[in-house]
């Protein structure tokens, strides 16, 4: 196929030609980067959580009035957890992954360092490694003869002595990466602040951390040895058990105490839902606001192919009346809307990399990865010769006796 | 004049539906998409108390005690730091401010106990933050000093509990104290929930949180310690609290102080007290870095703090880039349109039309499919403010078009499509009257 009697054309409609050109870079530029926050937000949603995620149920009630003997409520509550058919473990907790409200040290590997290494976040309570179903990559996971409760660790903090205070952690692989890079982490000792020396038994491959500030540190999370009576409770059970166990949980917890308000009854299922709720929408809106582009794009095409063969009409019949098959003008008009795809196309890649550009500096986007680049060019050369279909076949039908009409 | 080239326009967008109906397509999606992000953001970076967001200040001192490395002050106090700013009265106004979720039931219903967000303040806070009561008023000064067991509640909170009635003089059992209502808000909803943001800066864009309502249950700081002791949260801690959630005497900062300065000389003259102050903790031993003193007037508190959700702004851009994509889509097809049109433009100029003349039919063609565009991106505006309203997200039930952003509807469809008729129109006015009639 002859380029330059296409060239020519385009040159006497030169106006024309940058729009649609203009229309497919910016389109190119959007799309590309619109399809690569979807394939981030994704990533996010699917984040690990390193927790038995179809096995959890959580239980969170309100504090009652003036406190009771927390430690004998909170033994029987999980006694009668315990007691339920189907439950394999229960622990009583301070927080819970994908939770709202979280709670946080700065670690540092030398108490006379003055910034913390890393920040990470503390779960407490006896059996939580356990319950969560933590994957343990060295080590071991911490057993009730760790544990101290919070009264004796908060009487020994007070009292300045270490004796009282939790002495072990189990770290996850992440963490334990950023801290001693390349080492490993079993046996060494970091400190929870500049008081609290912590030496690490064990790693676990991943545990994600509630209320998520910076996705880079979602898996600085450490379980330290420390029971917690907080009226919240982590549930474990087989997948098909959850709803019958959730609702003799509740029932149990009403017969130990009738005047607790629960605040969270709940499968891990939802917690997770709950969590990535703004990012499925925002998902849903960048597809949706992808197709609408393309959809306009195409439309727009159509138009102005529309546009071209009628006002060639002529040229077209002469051309066949010259001996130019159908053929030779479908291809004219499917050439010409290559070209100019491709030169919007080229366009679009620097414009979608200076978008890009844009979006690292105030969204804290990485770089958009090379692949999306011929994704982008494929999707727009394929919409484009769909669109120009159209036009095209209408003045393939040009009939050559156009020729001999008014001129 | 005007009137035949709306005859004109008419005429030629009848006469070829498929490309009007493409024009008014893409710019009413175009304005449908911008309008709905745009509506949003105006709804979520407005300022919360326009007329009075210039005369209110947050107040920062950096209360850490060691001498790390840190550029800005933490965002909230200590209470050794909040009750002496507080008592110290060196401002036109001023008032403590933290929340706590309490258990809340009303004795003499029988609805099952609640488990609220409280807030806990001091008088001025509703005279600072202008906050309508529909009952009843604020408590007084007195009651701060006398520990009343008094307690502010909210319409809504209102309605549940007493079916809308006015219910000053009841009582509330929060915890195990009962207090006494003596006032009812009418319905109040701030955007954002500007007096209680703390750590949004932090948050990564993620605070479409801060949108949500305000609490329900408002009582006197000083009486609220008692009421709900050992329930409170710290922001942060340089060391463990003694006894968790009774943070009075903690290394904990988890109070924010705001005040009212009414003329500029207050301000500078509270900056003053504010450094004073710091200074003389400093020599105290209790502050490290008395310099680290901060006093931001609302609007530029709520800049700092990042208020506005990342994912909005985000929207925002990408709906105006839609819109340009929708607007060199319409001066193509307008250009189409128009040239296509060269024999009547040529008869028009023979039979004594000027350039000008042309160049204003054109436009008018333009601008009718700009008011029909904006008639379609109204209804996509409608629909697009529907389907935010149904997102999970806290702001989701303050969405709505006011009568602004329905105008601002207008005006951008119709300065889109004046803007994508320009060229065209240039164009269509330049056709040479004598080539176009030989054709014909």
């Amino acid at each position: 196929m002859a380029i330059r009697p296409i060239l020519s054309t385009l040159r006497r409609h030169k106006t024309t030609a940058l729009l649609v050109v203009l229309e497919i870079a910016l389109t190119c530029a959007i799309v590309c980067n619109a399809v690569f926050l979807v394939s981030q937000r994704i990533e996010r949603i699917h984040m690990p959580s390193g927790v038995a995620e179809h096995e959890l149920i959580q239980v969170a009630l309100a504090e009652i009035g003036a406190k009771p003997d927390e430690h004998a409520r909170t033994l029987t509550d999980l006694a009668a957890l315990r007691a339920i058919p189907g439950v394999t473990e229960v622990a009583s907790v301070n927080q819970i992954p994908f939770g709202r409200s979280s709670n946080n040290s700065g670690i540092k590997l030398d108490p006379k360092q003055n910034k913390p290494t890393l920040n990470a976040t503390n779960y407490f309570g006896e059996n939580i490694g356990q319950t969560l179903g933590v994957q343990l990559v060295a080590g071991r996971l911490l057993q009730p003869e760790d544990y101290v409760s919070i009264k004796e660790a908060s009487k020994a903090f007070k009292e300045g002595k270490l004796e009282g205070l939790p002495r072990l952690v189990v770290i996850t692989e992440p963490m334990a990466q950023r801290l001693f890079p390349g080492q490993p982490a079993l046996g060494k000792t970091i400190w929870l602040g500049s008081e609290v020396p912590l030496q690490i038994v064990g790693v676990v491959k991943h545990l994600v951390r509630p209320s998520i500030w910076n996705d880079a540190e979602a898996q600085y999370s450490m379980m330290v040895p420390m029971q917690v009576e907080d009226n919240q409770y982590l549930i474990r059970t087989a997948p098909g058990e959850r709803e019958r166990v959730l609702a003799a949980a509740i029932a149990a917890m009403k017969k130990n105490n009738p005047h607790r308000i629960f605040w969270q009854k709940r499968t891990w299922d939802e917690v997770r839902q709950r969590f990535f709720d703004g990012d499925r929408s925002m998902t849903g809106l960048l597809i949706g606001v992808c197709v609408a582009l393309l959809v306009v794009t195409a439309l727009g095409i159509v138009g102005l192919g529309s546009f071209w063969v009628a006002q060639r009409r002529r040229q077209i019949g002469v051309r066949r009346a010259l001996g130019a098959t159908r053929g030779h003008i479908l291809r004219y008009f499917q050439t010409e809307n290559f070209l100019l795809a491709t030169i919007g196309i080229a366009l679009g890649m620097v414009l979608a990399y200076g978008i890009n550009l844009f979006l690292m500096v105030h969204y804290e986007l990485p770089r958009l990865p090379a692949v999306y680049f011929p994704i982008g060019a494929l999707a727009l050369w394929l919409i484009g010769q769909a669109a120009v279909l159209g036009p095209a076949m209408r003045a393939a039908a040009v009939p050559p006796v156009v020729a001999t009409r008014s001129v | 004049m005007f009137a035949y080239y709306l005859d004109l326009a008419l005429r030629s967008l009848k006469r070829n539906k498929v490309l009007t109906a493409l024009m008014v397509l893409a710019i009413a999606v175009g304005i449908g998409a911008s309008m709905t992000t745009l509506t949003v953001m105006h709804l979520l970076s407005g300022d919360p108390l326009p007329g009075r967001s210039d005369k209110l200040f947050y107040a920062q001192v950096d209360d850490n005690p060691l001498p790390e490395k840190q550029t800005e002050p933490m965002d909230v106090m200590t209470y050794q730091s909040a009750m002496d700013l507080w008592s110290a009265h060196q401002a036109d106004r001023q008032t403590i401010i933290v929340d706590s979720p309490v258990k809340l039931r009303a004795p003499d219903t029988t609805l099952p106990p609640l488990m609220p967000s409280m807030l806990s303040t001091t008088a001025d806070f509703f005279a600072m933050f202008d906050v309508p009561f529909r009952y009843g008023g604020p408590w007084r000064a007195e009651d701060d000093a006398a520990r009343s067991r008094v307690a502010i509640i909210s319409s809504d909170l209102n309605d549940k509990l007493f079916g809308g009635a006015n219910s000053v003089g009841r009582t509330l059992r929060l915890r195990e104290t009962d207090v006494r209502i003596v006032g009812v808000l009418a319905p109040w909803r701030p955007s954002p929930r500007f007096y209680n943001i703390a750590g949004g800066r932090f948050s990564g864009g993620k605070t479409a949180d801060y949108y949500g309502r305000p609490q329900d249950v408002f009582t006197p700081f000083s009486s609220a310690l008692e009421i709900n002791d050992g329930n409170f949260y710290q922001y942060s801690c340089w060391q463990l609290p003694p006894s968790p959630g009774h943070l009075q005497n903690a290394p904990c900062v988890w109070l924010a102080v705001w005040v009212q300065l009414d003329s500029p000389a207050k301000v500078a003259s509270f900056r003053r007290f504010l450094d004073g102050y710091a200074a003389q903790q400093q020599a105290l031993g209790r502050i490290a870095r008395p310099q680290n003193t901060r006093l931001r007037n609302l609007v530029e508190w709520l800049d700092y703090q990042g208020v506005v959700p990342s994912d909005v702004r985000l929207q925002a851009w990408l709906a105006f880039g839609f819109l340009a994509i929708c607007l060199f889509n319409t001066i193509g097809l307008l250009l189409a349109k128009f040239l296509r049109r060269g024999g009547e433009i040529g008869v028009r100029r023979a039979l004594g039309a000027s350039r000008g003349a042309i160049f204003q039919q054109c436009l008018v063609e333009a601008g009718m499919i700009g008011l029909l565009g904006g008639l379609g991106g109204l209804l996509l505006t409608l629909l697009g403010l529907s389907l935010v309203r149904r997102q999970p997200v806290a702001f989701a039930d303050m969405v709505h078009l006011d009568a602004r952003m329905f105008a601002l509807t207008f005006a951008l469809a119709i300065a889109t499509s004046l803007l994508a008729g320009l060229l065209p129109a240039l164009r269509a006015s330049r056709v040479a009257p004598g080539l176009q009639l030989k054709t014909l």
